[in-house]
Protein backbone atom coordinates (compact mmCIF):
# COMPACT_ATOMS: atom_id res chain seq x y z
CA UNK A 1 0.00 0.00 0.00
CA UNK A 2 2.51 2.50 1.17
CA UNK A 3 6.64 2.45 0.39
CA UNK A 4 8.85 4.36 1.84
CA UNK A 5 12.38 4.34 0.18
CA UNK A 6 15.29 5.65 1.90
CA UNK A 7 13.81 8.96 3.31
CA UNK A 8 15.42 11.58 5.16
CA UNK A 9 14.65 14.57 6.97
CA UNK A 10 16.75 16.64 8.45
CA UNK A 11 16.09 19.93 11.00
CA UNK A 12 19.56 21.82 10.50
CA UNK A 13 22.20 19.46 11.36
CA UNK A 14 19.99 16.85 13.41
CA UNK A 15 18.60 13.76 11.24
CA UNK A 16 15.11 13.23 13.03
CA UNK A 17 14.06 10.41 10.09
CA UNK A 18 17.75 8.88 8.80
CA UNK A 19 16.84 7.05 5.89
CA UNK A 20 14.35 4.79 7.23
CA UNK A 21 12.88 2.51 4.20
CA UNK A 22 9.96 0.54 5.33
CA UNK A 23 6.86 -0.98 3.61
CA UNK A 24 2.91 -0.90 5.13
CA UNK A 25 1.02 -3.53 3.98
CA UNK A 26 -2.40 -3.28 2.33
CA UNK A 27 -5.26 -4.39 4.77
CA UNK A 28 -2.85 -4.55 7.99
CA UNK A 29 -3.25 -2.73 11.18
CA UNK A 30 0.75 -1.88 11.28
CA UNK A 31 2.49 -1.09 14.40
CA UNK A 32 5.04 1.75 14.61
CA UNK A 33 6.73 1.51 17.91
CA UNK A 34 10.25 3.07 19.24
CA UNK A 35 11.95 5.35 21.89
CA UNK A 36 10.86 8.95 22.11
CA UNK A 37 12.45 10.96 19.91
CA UNK A 38 12.79 8.13 17.24
CA UNK A 39 11.20 9.97 14.38
CA UNK A 40 8.18 8.88 14.11
CA UNK A 41 5.69 11.69 14.02
CA UNK A 42 8.33 12.93 11.86
CA UNK A 43 8.34 10.39 9.58
CA UNK A 44 4.37 10.61 9.90
CA UNK A 45 4.30 14.68 9.01
CA UNK A 46 6.84 13.93 5.69
CA UNK A 47 4.57 10.71 4.30
CA UNK A 48 1.19 12.76 4.76
CA UNK A 49 2.65 15.93 3.42
CA UNK A 50 2.76 18.63 6.37
CA UNK A 51 6.98 18.56 5.85
CA UNK A 52 8.62 18.10 2.68
CA UNK A 53 11.59 15.02 2.88
CA UNK A 54 14.75 16.12 2.70
CA UNK A 55 15.02 13.26 0.73
CA UNK A 56 13.75 9.60 -0.29
CA UNK A 57 10.53 8.72 -1.52
CA UNK A 58 7.25 8.12 -0.63
CA UNK A 59 5.38 5.58 -3.05
CA UNK A 60 1.16 4.64 -2.49
CA UNK A 61 0.27 1.91 -4.47
CA UNK A 62 3.18 2.46 -6.98
CA UNK A 63 2.21 6.13 -7.13
CA UNK A 64 5.03 8.31 -6.30
CA UNK A 65 3.12 10.73 -3.89
CA UNK A 66 6.33 12.75 -2.07
CA UNK A 67 5.57 16.13 -0.94
CA UNK A 68 1.88 15.98 -2.12
CA UNK A 69 0.14 18.68 -0.11
CA UNK A 70 -2.15 17.29 2.62
CA UNK A 71 -5.33 18.38 0.48
CA UNK A 72 -4.26 16.50 -2.19
CA UNK A 73 -3.86 13.22 -0.15
CA UNK A 74 -6.62 13.56 1.75
CA UNK A 75 -8.73 13.61 -1.77
CA UNK A 76 -6.23 10.07 -2.76
CA UNK A 77 -7.83 8.84 0.98
CA UNK A 78 -4.65 9.26 2.82
CA UNK A 79 -5.86 10.36 6.54
CA UNK A 80 -3.99 10.97 9.89
CA UNK A 81 -3.96 12.28 13.42
CA UNK A 82 -2.21 14.52 15.53
CA UNK A 83 0.00 13.19 18.46
CA UNK A 84 -1.00 16.52 19.94
CA UNK A 85 -4.90 16.82 19.14
CA UNK A 86 -5.88 19.64 16.89
CA UNK A 87 -9.45 20.84 16.68
CA UNK A 88 -11.56 23.82 15.14
CA UNK A 89 -11.93 25.20 18.66
CA UNK A 90 -14.51 27.69 17.76
CA UNK A 91 -17.03 25.16 16.16
CA UNK A 92 -19.55 22.18 18.23
CA UNK A 93 -17.89 18.94 18.16
CA UNK A 94 -20.87 17.73 15.52
CA UNK A 95 -19.63 20.25 13.34
CA UNK A 96 -15.81 19.57 13.55
CA UNK A 97 -16.74 16.50 12.11
CA UNK A 98 -18.78 18.03 9.45
CA UNK A 99 -16.51 19.80 8.11
CA UNK A 100 -14.47 17.10 7.10
CA UNK A 101 -15.78 15.55 3.69
CA UNK A 102 -14.64 18.60 1.67
CA UNK A 103 -15.25 19.62 -1.69
CA UNK A 104 -19.24 19.35 -1.92
CA UNK A 105 -21.91 21.13 -3.65
CA UNK A 106 -22.08 23.39 -1.14
CA UNK A 107 -18.77 24.45 -1.66
CA UNK A 108 -19.88 26.25 -4.80
CA UNK A 109 -21.93 29.27 -4.26
CA UNK A 110 -24.02 29.20 -6.82
CA UNK A 111 -25.22 25.42 -5.29
CA UNK A 112 -25.59 27.72 -1.88
CA UNK A 113 -27.94 30.61 -3.25
CA UNK A 114 -30.28 28.36 -6.13
CA UNK A 115 -29.97 25.03 -5.34
CA UNK A 116 -30.76 24.80 -1.49
CA UNK A 117 -32.89 21.46 -1.49
CA UNK A 118 -29.43 19.48 -2.65
CA UNK A 119 -27.36 21.33 0.25
CA UNK A 120 -30.02 20.78 2.54
CA UNK A 121 -29.78 17.44 2.56
CA UNK A 122 -26.13 16.96 2.19
CA UNK A 123 -26.20 18.74 4.89
CA UNK A 124 -28.65 16.57 6.80
CA UNK A 125 -26.85 13.07 5.35
CA UNK A 126 -23.27 15.12 6.89
CA UNK A 127 -25.16 15.67 10.31
CA UNK A 128 -26.53 12.15 10.45
CA UNK A 129 -23.75 11.00 9.80
CA UNK A 130 -21.66 12.67 12.31
CA UNK A 131 -24.09 11.78 15.33
CA UNK A 132 -23.75 8.32 14.56
CA UNK A 133 -19.69 8.32 14.56
CA UNK A 134 -20.37 10.65 18.04
CA UNK A 135 -22.82 7.86 19.24
CA UNK A 136 -20.06 5.14 18.16
CA UNK A 137 -17.32 6.75 20.06
CA UNK A 138 -19.22 7.23 23.24
CA UNK A 139 -19.22 10.98 23.24
CA UNK A 140 -22.88 12.57 21.55
CA UNK A 141 -23.13 13.97 24.88
CA UNK A 142 -20.61 16.84 23.92
CA UNK A 143 -22.30 16.77 20.14
CA UNK A 144 -23.25 20.55 20.86
CA UNK A 145 -19.82 21.28 22.89
CA UNK A 146 -17.46 23.83 21.79
CA UNK A 147 -14.91 22.01 20.21
CA UNK A 148 -12.13 24.03 22.48
CA UNK A 149 -13.82 23.01 25.36
CA UNK A 150 -13.70 19.87 25.93
CA UNK A 151 -11.10 17.51 27.20
CA UNK A 152 -7.82 16.05 26.27
CA UNK A 153 -9.00 12.28 25.52
CA UNK A 154 -12.10 13.47 24.03
CA UNK A 155 -10.17 15.93 21.74
CA UNK A 156 -8.31 12.17 20.35
CA UNK A 157 -11.71 10.45 19.93
CA UNK A 158 -12.58 13.24 17.86
CA UNK A 159 -9.76 13.15 15.99
CA UNK A 160 -10.24 9.50 15.30
CA UNK A 161 -13.68 10.39 14.47
CA UNK A 162 -12.74 12.82 11.68
CA UNK A 163 -11.40 9.02 10.01
CA UNK A 164 -14.46 7.86 10.27
CA UNK A 165 -16.52 10.41 8.37
CA UNK A 166 -14.80 9.65 5.23
CA UNK A 167 -13.84 6.13 3.11
CA UNK A 168 -9.98 6.14 3.82
CA UNK A 169 -7.84 4.09 2.51
CA UNK A 170 -5.32 4.72 5.12
CA UNK A 171 -4.94 6.04 7.84
CA UNK A 172 -2.20 7.09 9.80
CA UNK A 173 -2.74 7.35 13.74
CA UNK A 174 -0.22 9.17 16.36
CA UNK A 175 -0.75 7.63 19.41
CA UNK A 176 -4.76 7.82 19.54
CA UNK A 177 -4.75 6.07 22.96
CA UNK A 178 -2.36 8.55 25.09
CA UNK A 179 -4.31 10.25 27.44
CA UNK A 180 -7.34 8.17 27.34
CA UNK A 181 -8.81 5.60 29.92
CA UNK A 182 -8.64 2.00 29.93
CA UNK A 183 -12.33 1.43 28.52
CA UNK A 184 -11.78 4.17 26.18
CA UNK A 185 -8.89 2.61 24.99
CA UNK A 186 -10.81 -0.77 24.18
CA UNK A 187 -13.73 1.42 22.43
CA UNK A 188 -10.47 2.72 20.51
CA UNK A 189 -9.09 -0.28 19.63
CA UNK A 190 -12.18 -1.94 18.93
CA UNK A 191 -13.23 0.84 16.08
CA UNK A 192 -10.11 0.53 14.39
CA UNK A 193 -10.17 -3.35 13.97
CA UNK A 194 -14.02 -2.92 12.87
CA UNK A 195 -12.63 0.10 10.34
CA UNK A 196 -10.03 -2.31 9.61
CA UNK A 197 -12.34 -5.10 8.76
CA UNK A 198 -15.77 -4.03 7.85
CA UNK A 199 -14.04 -0.77 5.70
CA UNK A 200 -11.22 -1.86 4.53
CA UNK A 201 -9.11 0.82 5.95
CA UNK A 202 -5.60 0.31 6.21
CA UNK A 203 -3.59 2.16 9.42
CA UNK A 204 -0.42 2.81 10.63
CA UNK A 205 -0.43 3.50 14.55
CA UNK A 206 2.19 4.51 16.38
CA UNK A 207 1.79 3.91 20.48
CA UNK A 208 3.80 3.62 23.28
CA UNK A 209 1.54 0.98 25.41
CA UNK A 210 2.59 -2.20 24.39
CA UNK A 211 -0.30 -4.42 25.34
CA UNK A 212 -2.45 -2.08 22.33
CA UNK A 213 0.33 -3.02 19.99
CA UNK A 214 0.26 -6.54 20.74
CA UNK A 215 -3.50 -6.85 21.05
CA UNK A 216 -3.59 -4.72 17.29
CA UNK A 217 -0.86 -4.86 15.66
CA UNK A 218 0.52 -7.06 12.77
CA UNK A 219 3.39 -6.50 11.95
CA UNK A 220 5.45 -4.07 13.61
CA UNK A 221 7.88 -1.45 12.81
CA UNK A 222 10.57 -0.44 15.03
CA UNK A 223 12.17 2.76 14.84
CA UNK A 224 15.13 4.25 16.89
CA UNK A 225 17.42 7.23 16.40
CA UNK A 226 15.21 7.93 12.80
CA UNK A 227 16.78 4.43 11.31
CA UNK A 228 13.59 1.50 10.87
CA UNK A 229 15.35 -0.76 13.48
CA UNK A 230 13.23 -3.80 12.53
CA UNK A 231 9.67 -4.91 10.94
CA UNK A 232 8.50 -8.17 10.89
CA UNK A 233 5.72 -10.29 13.23
CA UNK A 234 4.68 -8.70 16.46
CA UNK A 235 5.93 -11.93 18.03
CA UNK A 236 9.78 -12.00 16.03
CA UNK A 237 9.33 -8.05 17.04
CA UNK A 238 8.43 -8.74 20.52
CA UNK A 239 11.80 -11.21 21.04
CA UNK A 240 14.31 -9.49 18.55
CA UNK A 241 17.57 -8.61 21.21
CA UNK A 242 18.00 -5.47 19.18
CA UNK A 243 14.61 -4.45 19.77
CA UNK A 244 14.77 -4.97 23.47
CA UNK A 245 17.88 -3.12 23.65
CA UNK A 246 16.74 -0.07 22.18
CA UNK A 247 13.28 0.37 23.85
CA UNK A 248 11.59 -2.73 25.85
CA UNK A 249 14.50 -2.32 28.07
CA UNK A 250 16.88 -4.09 30.00
CA UNK A 251 14.30 -5.35 32.73
CA UNK A 252 12.22 -6.94 29.72
CA UNK A 253 15.16 -8.77 28.33
CA UNK A 254 15.70 -10.63 31.67
CA UNK A 255 12.25 -11.44 31.59
CA UNK A 256 12.38 -12.35 28.48
CA UNK A 257 15.68 -14.35 29.31
CA UNK A 258 14.48 -16.09 32.28
CA UNK A 259 11.04 -17.18 30.20
CA UNK A 260 13.51 -18.30 27.73
CA UNK B 1 -38.35 71.13 24.83
CA UNK B 2 -35.04 71.90 25.08
CA UNK B 3 -34.00 68.58 26.26
CA UNK B 4 -35.68 67.28 22.40
CA UNK B 5 -32.74 70.44 21.07
CA UNK B 6 -30.31 69.01 23.01
CA UNK B 7 -31.74 65.36 21.64
CA UNK B 8 -31.34 66.88 18.16
CA UNK B 9 -28.29 68.35 18.18
CA UNK B 10 -26.33 65.72 19.90
CA UNK B 11 -28.18 63.56 16.86
CA UNK B 12 -26.88 65.64 14.08
CA UNK B 13 -23.78 66.44 15.40
CA UNK B 14 -22.53 63.01 17.25
CA UNK B 15 -24.65 60.11 16.56
CA UNK B 16 -25.71 60.40 13.26
CA UNK B 17 -22.20 61.10 11.79
CA UNK B 18 -20.37 59.05 14.18
CA UNK B 19 -22.90 56.12 12.80
CA UNK B 20 -21.72 56.44 9.01
CA UNK B 21 -17.96 56.56 9.86
CA UNK B 22 -18.83 53.41 12.33
CA UNK B 23 -20.00 51.78 9.33
CA UNK B 24 -17.35 52.90 7.36
CA UNK B 25 -14.42 51.90 9.99
CA UNK B 26 -16.46 48.10 10.50
CA UNK B 27 -16.09 47.92 7.17
CA UNK B 28 -12.38 48.85 6.61
CA UNK B 29 -12.09 46.41 10.04
CA UNK B 30 -13.84 43.24 8.65
CA UNK B 31 -10.94 43.29 5.88
CA UNK B 32 -8.27 43.45 8.02
CA UNK B 33 -9.41 41.01 10.67
CA UNK B 34 -10.55 38.60 7.52
CA UNK B 35 -6.77 38.73 6.31
CA UNK B 36 -4.97 38.50 9.64
CA UNK B 37 -7.66 35.38 10.64
CA UNK B 38 -7.14 33.15 7.12
CA UNK B 39 -3.61 34.83 5.68
CA UNK B 40 -1.91 35.59 9.54
CA UNK B 41 -0.81 38.65 9.12
CA UNK B 42 -1.30 42.22 9.73
CA UNK B 43 -1.86 43.83 5.85
CA UNK B 44 -0.67 47.32 6.12
CA UNK B 45 -1.97 47.64 2.27
CA UNK B 46 -5.36 47.36 3.23
CA UNK B 47 -6.07 51.51 3.57
CA UNK B 48 -4.24 51.89 -0.14
CA UNK B 49 -6.62 48.62 -0.84
CA UNK B 50 -9.37 51.09 -0.35
CA UNK B 51 -7.97 54.05 -2.59
CA UNK B 52 -7.48 51.64 -5.31
CA UNK B 53 -10.89 50.46 -5.02
CA UNK B 54 -12.05 54.25 -4.58
CA UNK B 55 -9.94 55.51 -7.77
CA UNK B 56 -11.74 52.64 -9.92
CA UNK B 57 -15.09 53.53 -8.77
CA UNK B 58 -14.35 57.19 -9.51
CA UNK B 59 -13.25 56.57 -13.14
CA UNK B 60 -16.26 54.14 -13.70
CA UNK B 61 -18.38 56.56 -12.05
CA UNK B 62 -17.31 59.12 -14.82
CA UNK B 63 -17.41 57.16 -17.50
CA UNK B 64 -21.40 55.70 -16.63
CA UNK B 65 -22.07 60.36 -16.18
CA UNK B 66 -20.37 60.81 -19.51
CA UNK B 67 -22.73 58.28 -21.08
CA UNK B 68 -25.79 59.92 -19.43
CA UNK B 69 -26.06 57.15 -16.89
CA UNK B 70 -27.08 57.71 -13.54
CA UNK B 71 -29.39 56.62 -10.61
CA UNK B 72 -31.37 58.98 -9.94
CA UNK B 73 -31.33 60.32 -6.14
CA UNK B 74 -28.82 57.84 -5.48
CA UNK B 75 -24.96 58.60 -6.49
CA UNK B 76 -23.88 56.89 -9.52
CA UNK B 77 -21.08 55.56 -7.55
CA UNK B 78 -23.29 52.68 -6.70
CA UNK B 79 -23.76 51.38 -10.09
CA UNK B 80 -19.64 51.87 -10.51
CA UNK B 81 -19.39 50.12 -7.29
CA UNK B 82 -19.71 46.23 -8.54
CA UNK B 83 -16.98 47.01 -11.44
CA UNK B 84 -14.34 48.53 -9.11
CA UNK B 85 -15.07 45.70 -6.72
CA UNK B 86 -14.15 43.49 -9.86
CA UNK B 87 -11.08 45.58 -10.58
CA UNK B 88 -9.63 45.35 -7.00
CA UNK B 89 -10.49 42.31 -6.36
CA UNK B 90 -8.26 41.28 -9.89
CA UNK B 91 -5.62 43.43 -8.19
CA UNK B 92 -5.10 42.03 -5.05
CA UNK B 93 -5.30 38.21 -6.52
CA UNK B 94 -2.51 38.94 -8.75
CA UNK B 95 -0.70 40.79 -5.95
CA UNK B 96 -1.46 37.32 -4.08
CA UNK B 97 -0.16 35.56 -6.74
CA UNK B 98 2.91 37.78 -7.73
CA UNK B 99 4.24 38.25 -4.17
CA UNK B 100 2.33 36.74 -0.85
CA UNK B 101 2.00 32.86 -2.32
CA UNK B 102 6.24 33.08 -2.41
CA UNK B 103 5.88 33.86 1.53
CA UNK B 104 3.45 31.32 1.79
CA UNK B 105 5.37 28.83 0.11
CA UNK B 106 8.66 29.39 1.79
CA UNK B 107 6.32 29.50 5.20
CA UNK B 108 7.67 33.16 5.63
CA UNK B 109 6.93 34.64 9.56
CA UNK B 110 4.16 36.74 9.97
CA UNK B 111 6.37 39.38 10.96
CA UNK B 112 7.78 39.46 7.08
CA UNK B 113 4.83 39.17 5.80
CA UNK B 114 3.44 42.55 7.71
CA UNK B 115 6.81 44.25 5.85
CA UNK B 116 6.14 42.76 2.84
CA UNK B 117 2.66 43.97 2.67
CA UNK B 118 4.25 47.74 3.36
CA UNK B 119 5.91 47.53 0.57
CA UNK B 120 2.55 46.77 -1.35
CA UNK B 121 1.17 49.45 0.47
CA UNK B 122 4.02 51.61 -1.00
CA UNK B 123 2.84 50.32 -4.80
CA UNK B 124 -0.76 51.05 -4.50
CA UNK B 125 -0.40 54.33 -2.92
CA UNK B 126 1.98 54.96 -5.84
CA UNK B 127 -0.57 53.54 -8.07
CA UNK B 128 -3.64 55.51 -6.68
CA UNK B 129 -1.69 58.48 -7.19
CA UNK B 130 -0.56 58.29 -10.92
CA UNK B 131 -3.56 57.24 -12.25
CA UNK B 132 -5.74 59.91 -10.13
CA UNK B 133 -3.60 62.84 -9.24
CA UNK B 134 -3.29 63.61 -5.51
CA UNK B 135 -6.55 66.52 -5.45
CA UNK B 136 -9.42 66.23 -3.43
CA UNK B 137 -12.24 64.49 -5.67
CA UNK B 138 -16.09 64.98 -4.89
CA UNK B 139 -17.64 61.99 -6.69
CA UNK B 140 -20.90 62.38 -4.74
CA UNK B 141 -24.28 63.02 -7.32
CA UNK B 142 -27.50 62.46 -6.81
CA UNK B 143 -29.78 64.23 -3.97
CA UNK B 144 -27.84 65.62 -1.37
CA UNK B 145 -30.13 65.78 2.19
CA UNK B 146 -32.75 62.91 3.03
CA UNK B 147 -33.98 65.96 5.69
CA UNK B 148 -31.78 69.77 5.37
CA UNK B 149 -31.49 71.12 8.46
CA UNK B 150 -34.09 74.07 7.57
CA UNK B 151 -36.57 71.73 6.61
CA UNK B 152 -36.46 69.60 9.27
CA UNK B 153 -37.45 73.06 11.55
CA UNK B 154 -39.81 74.21 9.57
CA UNK B 155 -41.76 70.72 10.05
CA UNK B 156 -40.80 70.07 14.09
CA UNK B 157 -41.02 73.69 14.76
CA UNK B 158 -37.92 73.02 17.29
CA UNK B 159 -34.89 75.71 16.98
CA UNK B 160 -32.63 72.73 16.47
CA UNK B 161 -31.99 71.18 12.73
CA UNK B 162 -31.59 67.77 11.79
CA UNK B 163 -29.70 67.26 8.42
CA UNK B 164 -29.66 63.88 7.35
CA UNK B 165 -27.53 63.27 4.32
CA UNK B 166 -28.03 61.13 1.35
CA UNK B 167 -24.65 59.40 1.85
CA UNK B 168 -25.24 58.80 5.45
CA UNK B 169 -28.32 56.66 5.10
CA UNK B 170 -26.23 55.06 2.25
CA UNK B 171 -23.58 54.24 4.09
CA UNK B 172 -25.71 52.91 6.96
CA UNK B 173 -27.20 50.72 5.06
CA UNK B 174 -24.73 49.34 2.13
CA UNK B 175 -23.10 48.66 5.01
CA UNK B 176 -25.79 46.58 6.71
CA UNK B 177 -26.23 44.91 3.46
CA UNK B 178 -22.44 43.87 3.31
CA UNK B 179 -22.42 42.75 6.90
CA UNK B 180 -25.77 40.16 6.42
CA UNK B 181 -24.26 39.02 3.05
CA UNK B 182 -20.79 38.34 5.15
CA UNK B 183 -22.11 36.51 7.68
CA UNK B 184 -24.30 34.80 5.66
CA UNK B 185 -21.79 33.40 3.69
CA UNK B 186 -19.43 32.57 6.63
CA UNK B 187 -22.54 30.75 8.79
CA UNK B 188 -24.07 29.50 5.87
CA UNK B 189 -21.99 28.61 3.08
CA UNK B 190 -19.09 25.45 2.98
CA UNK B 191 -16.56 27.45 1.61
CA UNK B 192 -17.80 29.81 4.28
CA UNK B 193 -17.44 27.21 6.82
CA UNK B 194 -13.93 25.94 5.13
CA UNK B 195 -12.82 30.10 5.91
CA UNK B 196 -13.94 29.50 9.61
CA UNK B 197 -11.88 26.30 9.50
CA UNK B 198 -8.62 26.94 8.05
CA UNK B 199 -8.73 30.22 10.42
CA UNK B 200 -9.12 27.89 13.01
CA UNK B 201 -6.43 25.80 12.76
CA UNK B 202 -5.06 25.28 9.51
CA UNK B 203 -3.14 22.08 9.52
CA UNK B 204 -6.35 20.36 10.68
CA UNK B 205 -8.16 22.19 7.56
CA UNK B 206 -6.04 20.89 4.95
CA UNK B 207 -6.25 17.43 6.64
CA UNK B 208 -10.18 18.09 5.97
CA UNK B 209 -9.30 18.51 2.32
CA UNK B 210 -9.95 22.03 2.22
CA UNK B 211 -7.36 23.76 -0.47
CA UNK B 212 -5.45 26.30 0.93
CA UNK B 213 -4.97 27.89 -1.98
CA UNK B 214 -8.82 28.53 -2.79
CA UNK B 215 -9.65 29.27 0.47
CA UNK B 216 -7.15 32.36 0.06
CA UNK B 217 -8.47 33.04 -3.18
CA UNK B 218 -12.06 33.72 -1.81
CA UNK B 219 -10.78 35.81 1.10
CA UNK B 220 -8.89 37.93 -1.35
CA UNK B 221 -11.72 38.48 -3.15
CA UNK B 222 -14.25 39.13 -0.45
CA UNK B 223 -11.38 41.73 1.18
CA UNK B 224 -11.49 43.54 -1.95
CA UNK B 225 -15.19 43.52 -2.00
CA UNK B 226 -15.42 45.15 1.69
CA UNK B 227 -12.22 47.38 1.01
CA UNK B 228 -13.57 49.10 -2.16
CA UNK B 229 -17.28 49.40 -0.47
CA UNK B 230 -15.64 50.91 2.64
CA UNK B 231 -13.68 53.00 0.63
CA UNK B 232 -16.64 54.48 -1.63
CA UNK B 233 -18.53 54.89 1.27
CA UNK B 234 -16.14 56.77 2.95
CA UNK B 235 -15.10 59.26 -0.05
CA UNK B 236 -19.08 59.40 -0.80
CA UNK B 237 -19.43 60.47 2.79
CA UNK B 238 -16.24 62.80 3.31
CA UNK B 239 -14.35 63.06 0.02
CA UNK B 240 -11.79 61.23 -2.14
CA UNK B 241 -7.95 62.25 -1.21
CA UNK B 242 -5.10 59.53 -1.99
CA UNK B 243 -3.55 59.97 1.27
CA UNK B 244 -6.57 59.90 3.41
CA UNK B 245 -6.59 56.25 3.18
CA UNK B 246 -3.41 55.98 4.48
CA UNK B 247 -4.27 57.60 7.68
CA UNK B 248 -7.66 55.51 7.70
CA UNK B 249 -5.29 52.52 8.50
CA UNK B 250 -4.91 53.53 12.41
CA UNK B 251 -8.65 53.81 13.17
CA UNK B 252 -9.09 50.72 10.79
CA UNK B 253 -6.66 48.22 12.73
CA UNK B 254 -7.62 50.20 15.78
CA UNK B 255 -11.29 48.29 15.39
CA UNK B 256 -9.78 45.88 14.31
CA UNK B 257 -7.81 45.04 17.41
CA UNK B 258 -10.18 46.28 19.75
CA UNK B 259 -12.80 43.84 18.74
CA UNK B 260 -10.36 41.10 18.48
CA UNK B 261 -8.33 40.31 15.72
CA UNK B 262 -9.73 37.47 12.93
CA UNK B 263 -13.30 38.16 14.90
CA UNK B 264 -15.65 39.60 12.43
CA UNK B 265 -18.21 40.04 14.73
CA UNK B 266 -15.70 42.14 17.00
CA UNK B 267 -14.30 44.39 13.64
CA UNK B 268 -17.81 45.41 13.68
CA UNK B 269 -17.65 46.74 17.47
CA UNK B 270 -14.48 47.76 17.47
CA UNK B 271 -15.53 50.35 14.49
CA UNK B 272 -18.59 51.82 16.20
CA UNK B 273 -16.93 51.60 19.50
CA UNK B 274 -13.67 53.79 17.42
CA UNK B 275 -16.12 56.14 15.33
CA UNK B 276 -18.02 57.59 18.12
CA UNK B 277 -15.08 57.61 20.38
CA UNK B 278 -13.47 60.11 18.10
CA UNK B 279 -16.49 61.94 17.45
CA UNK B 280 -17.41 62.51 21.34
CA UNK B 281 -14.05 63.43 22.60
CA UNK B 282 -13.65 65.95 19.46
CA UNK B 283 -16.90 67.43 19.48
CA UNK B 284 -17.53 70.63 21.19
CA UNK B 285 -20.52 70.15 23.09
CA UNK B 286 -20.90 73.62 24.40
CA UNK B 287 -24.46 73.77 22.83
CA UNK B 288 -25.67 70.31 23.52
CA UNK B 289 -24.96 71.53 27.43
CA UNK B 290 -26.46 74.69 27.20
CA UNK B 291 -29.86 73.45 26.38
CA UNK B 292 -29.57 71.35 29.50
CA UNK B 293 -28.38 73.59 32.30
CA UNK B 294 -29.71 76.41 33.57
CA UNK B 295 -28.83 79.61 32.23
CA UNK B 296 -26.62 80.49 34.68
CA UNK B 297 -24.51 77.37 34.47
CA UNK B 298 -23.82 77.31 30.62
CA UNK B 299 -20.22 76.69 29.70
CA UNK B 300 -18.39 79.86 28.41
CA UNK B 301 -15.84 77.55 26.45
CA UNK B 302 -16.78 75.15 23.41
CA UNK B 303 -16.33 71.96 25.99
CA UNK B 304 -14.38 70.25 23.47
CA UNK B 305 -12.05 67.79 24.70
CA UNK B 306 -9.60 67.59 22.23
CA UNK B 307 -9.56 69.65 19.05
CA UNK B 308 -10.06 67.53 15.91
CA UNK B 309 -6.81 67.94 14.82
CA UNK B 310 -6.04 64.84 17.44
CA UNK B 311 -8.53 62.45 16.52
CA UNK B 312 -6.23 59.56 15.61
CA UNK B 313 -4.84 60.10 18.86
CA UNK B 314 -7.99 58.75 20.48
CA UNK B 315 -7.99 55.39 18.31
CA UNK B 316 -4.59 55.38 19.70
CA UNK B 317 -5.78 55.82 23.14
CA UNK B 318 -8.31 52.83 23.15
CA UNK B 319 -5.85 50.72 21.36
CA UNK B 320 -3.11 51.18 24.08
CA UNK B 321 -5.61 50.95 26.96
CA UNK B 322 -7.19 47.44 24.93
CA UNK B 323 -3.73 45.64 24.53
CA UNK B 324 -2.82 46.57 28.29
CA UNK B 325 -5.74 45.12 29.88
CA UNK B 326 -6.96 42.83 27.11
CA UNK B 327 -4.76 41.64 24.57
CA UNK B 328 -7.13 39.77 22.84
CA UNK B 329 -9.64 42.14 22.17
CA UNK B 330 -13.10 42.33 23.54
CA UNK B 331 -14.38 39.45 21.42
CA UNK B 332 -11.36 36.72 21.79
CA UNK B 333 -9.70 37.10 18.91
CA UNK B 334 -6.19 35.50 18.20
CA UNK B 335 -3.74 37.66 20.85
CA UNK B 336 -1.28 40.00 18.88
N1 LIG C 1 10.17 20.94 13.48
C1 LIG C 1 11.24 20.43 14.09
N2 LIG C 1 12.37 21.16 14.19
C2 LIG C 1 13.47 20.65 14.79
N3 LIG C 1 13.54 19.42 15.34
C3 LIG C 1 12.45 18.65 15.28
C4 LIG C 1 11.23 19.12 14.66
N4 LIG C 1 10.31 18.14 14.75
C5 LIG C 1 10.91 17.13 15.40
N5 LIG C 1 12.18 17.42 15.72
C6 LIG C 1 13.13 16.55 16.40
O1 LIG C 1 13.13 15.33 15.75
C7 LIG C 1 13.22 14.27 16.69
C8 LIG C 1 12.15 13.25 16.43
O2 LIG C 1 10.91 13.79 16.83
P1 LIG C 1 9.55 13.02 16.65
O3 LIG C 1 8.48 13.92 17.10
O4 LIG C 1 9.45 12.51 15.29
O5 LIG C 1 9.72 11.82 17.68
P2 LIG C 1 8.69 10.68 18.04
O6 LIG C 1 9.32 9.42 17.64
O7 LIG C 1 7.36 10.99 17.51
O8 LIG C 1 8.71 10.79 19.63
P3 LIG C 1 7.52 10.62 20.69
O9 LIG C 1 7.37 9.17 20.92
O10 LIG C 1 8.03 11.32 21.89
O11 LIG C 1 6.31 11.27 20.11
C9 LIG C 1 13.17 14.89 18.07
O12 LIG C 1 14.46 14.90 18.61
C10 LIG C 1 12.68 16.28 17.81
O13 LIG C 1 13.26 17.18 18.71
MG1 LIG D 1 5.56 11.43 18.27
Amino acid sequence: MIRVENLHKHFGGFHAVDGATLEIAKGSITGLIGPNGAGKTTLFNVIAGRLPPTSGRVLMEGEDITGLPPHDLFHKGVLRTFQIAHEFGSMTCRENLMMVPAGQSGERLWNAWFNRARVAEEEARLRAKADEVLEFLTISHLADERAANISGGQKKLLELGRTMMVDARIVFLDEVGAGVNRTLLNTIADAIVRLNRERGYTFCVIEHDMDFIGRLCDPVIVMAEGKVLAQGPADAIMQNEAVIEAYLGRGLKNKAAAHG
Amino acid sequence: MDIINALVVFANFVFVPGLAYGAQLALGALGVTLVYGILRFSNFAHGDTMAFGTMAAILVTRGLQAMGISFGPLPTALIALPFAIAATAALVLATDRGIYRFYRKVRAAPVILVIVSMGVMFVMNALTRFIIGVDEINFADGGRFIIAAREFKELTGLAEGLAIRTTQVITVVTAAVAVGLLFWFLGNTRTGKSMRAYSDNEDLALLSGINPERVVAVTWIIVAALATTAGVLYGLDKSFKAFTYFQLLLPIFAAAIVGGLGSPLGAIAGGFLIAFSEVTVTYAWKRVLGYLLPADLAPEGLVQLMSTDYKFAVSFAILVIVLLFRPTGLFRGKSV
